[in-house]
């Protein structure tokens, strides 16, 4: 089912069949419930909902470093934060290794969380001010009961080493706020790769790190997936970034994926009226270049209101009636690209 | 005459644990219909120089030395009652964060109202209720929309809205503080060719300070780099892209993805920017710079015309960056 939806070309499926997909995820759902005012529980019967993740399938390979793109508000985040398990889905599956999660409570989630990891994106809020890093970063070593004492020292030293915060000694025994934007989302990188997980979710993680220190956190993550062998599922709406770091790219629009590809095929031919607009209007460090910013209707829908058809219609400069109707499905145009759109 | 002259502008916050000199000897001049970039990385003293152009730094901080001139008037000299009419009547500030900048239980045409009475008193309500009417739909918004309150907007609504407040007194400077980093690229793009067209409609001058040097390379005409309180390059935005003087722009350049090119490689600047309680002695670049010589980490580099307008405060005017 994910080979056909994806679109991969001869030889890239012969690589996953034997590389194998690391996660896979299937029509995934997930409905927030809309909080009513007394009166209007009254009213109604009908509960809202925001559907912040709308029907989504995709396949990730191993050592693949694959992207969700798109605008705040597209769901992005939650899908990451479902395939983690840290949110419950409405319904869909989600597989690990060919085997299905999607039900893993207790002891086995616990297990699992051993091999896949989160990294978000404010390093000021995910790093617990009153302990320092030989603490933070060697607590997972602690609740999996894989090494304590001395042994964990030694763990983390090496793993502070690795992220480049040497000489480790020293930071050891220091606490978040003695630490730069950049140091710290180093440590929540350390804190994530200690356990040596297979599949790591990053969700913006240079987002709020300066711009000269941002490749030093990039190339970190790219050597760790040399390293270690690790695949990410990369989280941004930085689409530079996206460009610069990944393999494959989807693009998702009100909780739906509406464009995914190899990022060669999505950034030189992208199909789908929202994928070229977000294109058009990324700024580009050139004064000579003047760019043309496609022009879209409107502003994102809210996701409690999706408009009927395609998501994407009212704001849409090529609409047809057919899209106001039904809601067109992800097919495959070209290998490794496939778009939910009827102008093809 | 440029619209606005500012020279030798220093900032300086006292604080208990000492002193912080944000900004440190900066001049620079604007004219009309031109648009200036600071750029720099969090804490550079961009945001700080924005505001103390209208004289709002915010407290302990005070400017010590300098001088600026809009419009020909000195406003260091101008008595605090007097710098009310400058702000909103000659200079707009648009800040970040639309959402915190309008008040919410108020409604939008009332900023307005309240805005254009404060500085012409005796112009009637119905009036200003036209004028209002007339800048919203300039901005793109629905007259009728006059009566609703700012959470009936979205982000990219409310950022218009910010600037029409700023531009309805007819201004000659919008200084515009990160006025997109809040909002998706889409909506960013429209806010930057809206505030480009207000410029060259109104004949204006803008200040456009972001940290994302895509933004200002390709928006503004001039950029001034910041790094740790101090403007170490200034040139035309097609110069600095061409030719970067100062090792800290260059580095910057190549840490930026540039979403035209492919297989780009990128690199990082290595370290990190100094405390500005005790910045390093010399230069203030120099623990990160990969030129640095012993006379850097002693001096501090004079800020040097290296050709036409194109200044830098490098010892050797990125040469030993070209060499080395």
């Amino acid at each position: 089912m994910w080979k056909t939806i994806i679109g991969l070309d001869a030889f890239t499926a012969e690589k996953v069949r034997l590389m194998g997909e690391i996660i896979k995820v299937g029509h995934l759902k997930k409905y927030f419930p809309v909080q009513k005012s007394f009166l209007e529980q009254l009213l109604t019967r009908k509960m809202g909902y925001v559907k912040a993740v709308d029907d989504v399938t995709f396949a990730i390979s191993k050592t693949e470093i694959f992207t969700l793109a798109g605008e705040s508000g597209c769901g992005k985040t939650t899908t990451g934060r479902l395939v983690v398990r840290l949110l419950e889905p409405t319904s869909g599956e989600i597989y690990f290794n060919d085997e299905n999660i999607t039900k893993f409570k207790g002891e086995k989630l616990r297990l699992l969380r051993r091999k896949m990891q989160i990294i978000f994106q404010d390093p000021y809020a995910s790093l617990n001010p009153r302990m320092h890093l030989g603490e933070a970063v060697g607590h997972p070593l602690e609740i999996h009961n894989i090494a304590k004492g001395k042994e964990k020292k030694k763990m983390v030293l090496d793993v502070l080493d690795k992220v480049g915060l040497t000489p480790p000694e020293q930071f050891i025994n220091l606490f978040p706020h003695q630490l730069s934007g950049g140091q710290r989302q180093r440590a929540a990188l350390a804190r994530s790769i200690i356990l040596k997980p297979e599949f790591i979710v990053a969700d913006e993680p240079v987002s709020m790190i300066d711009v000269s220190l941002r490749t030093t956190i990039i190339d970190l993550m790219l050597g760790f997936r040399k390293e270690l062998g690790l695949t990410y599922l990369f989280i941004t709406h930085d689409l530079a970034v996206a460009k610069y770091i990944s393999d494959k790219i989807a693009i998702m629009y009100l909780g739906k994926i509406i464009e995914i590809g190899t990022k060669e095929k999505l950034f030189l031919n992208p199909l789908h009226p929202y994928t070229q607009a977000l294109l058009s209007a990324i700024p580009v460090p050139n004064p000579k270049r003047k760019r043309k910013v496609i022009e879209l209707m409107g502003e994102v829908p809210s996701a409690i209101n999706i408009p009927s058809g395609c998501r994407f219609h009212p704001r849409c400069p090529y609409k047809k009636a057919e899209c106001i109707e039904k809601e067109p499905q992800l097919i495959k145009i070209e290998d490794s690209h496939s778009v939910a759109c009827y102008l093809y | 005459m440029p619209l606005l002259e500012v020279d030798s502008l220093t900032v300086e916050y006292k604080t208990n644990r000492g002193k912080i000199r944000a900004v440190e000897d900066i001049s620079f001049s604007l004219e009309k219909r031109e648009t200036l970039g600071l750029a720099g990385e969090s804490g550079s003293g961009k945001s700080t120089l924005g505001l103390s152009i209208i004289k709002l730094v915010p407290s302990p901080g005070v400017i010590t030395k300098g001088s600026i001139k809009i419009d020909h008037v000195d406003i260091m000299k101008l008595p605090e009652e007097k710098m009310r009419s400058i702000r909103g009547r000659k200079v707009a500030y648009v800040f970040q964060d639309p959402m915190t900048s309008l008040n919410p239980v108020k409604r939008i045409g009332d900023h307005f109202v309240e805005l254009i009475q404060t500085h012409e008193p005796t112009v009637e309500k119905k009036v200003a209720i036209e004028r209002t009417k007339r800048i919203l739909e300039s901005l793109g918004i629905l007259p009728e929309r006059i009566n609703d309150y700012p959470h009936q907007f979205s982000g990219g609504m409310r950022q218009r809205i910010m600037i029409g407040l700023g531009i309805a007194m007819n201004p000659c400077l919008v200084i515009a503080d990160e006025p997109t980093t809040a909002l998706d690229v889409i909506v960013q793009a429209k806010i930057l060719d809206l505030l480009e067209s207000i410029r060259d409609v109104y004949e204006m001058a803008l200040i456009l300070i972001s940290h994302d040097l895509s933004i200002i390379l390709e928006r503004c005409d001039k950029i001034i780099v910041m790094y740790a309180g101090h403007m170490v390059e200034y040139a035309s935005s097609a110069e600095l892209y061409k030719n970067p003087r100062h090792p800290y722009t260059q580095g910057l350049l190549e840490s930026i993805p540039n979403i035209e090119l492919t297989g780009q490689k990128l690199s990082a600047i290595p370290g990190s920017p100094p405390n500005m309680l005790n910045p390093p002695q010399g230069c203030r670049f120099w623990p990160r710079c990969m030129n640095a010589k012993k006379k850097c980490s002693v001096e501090e580099p004079p800020l040097i015309d290296v050709e036409n307008n194109h200044w830098v405060r490098c010892f050797y005017g990125g040469e030993g960056a070209l060499n080395g």
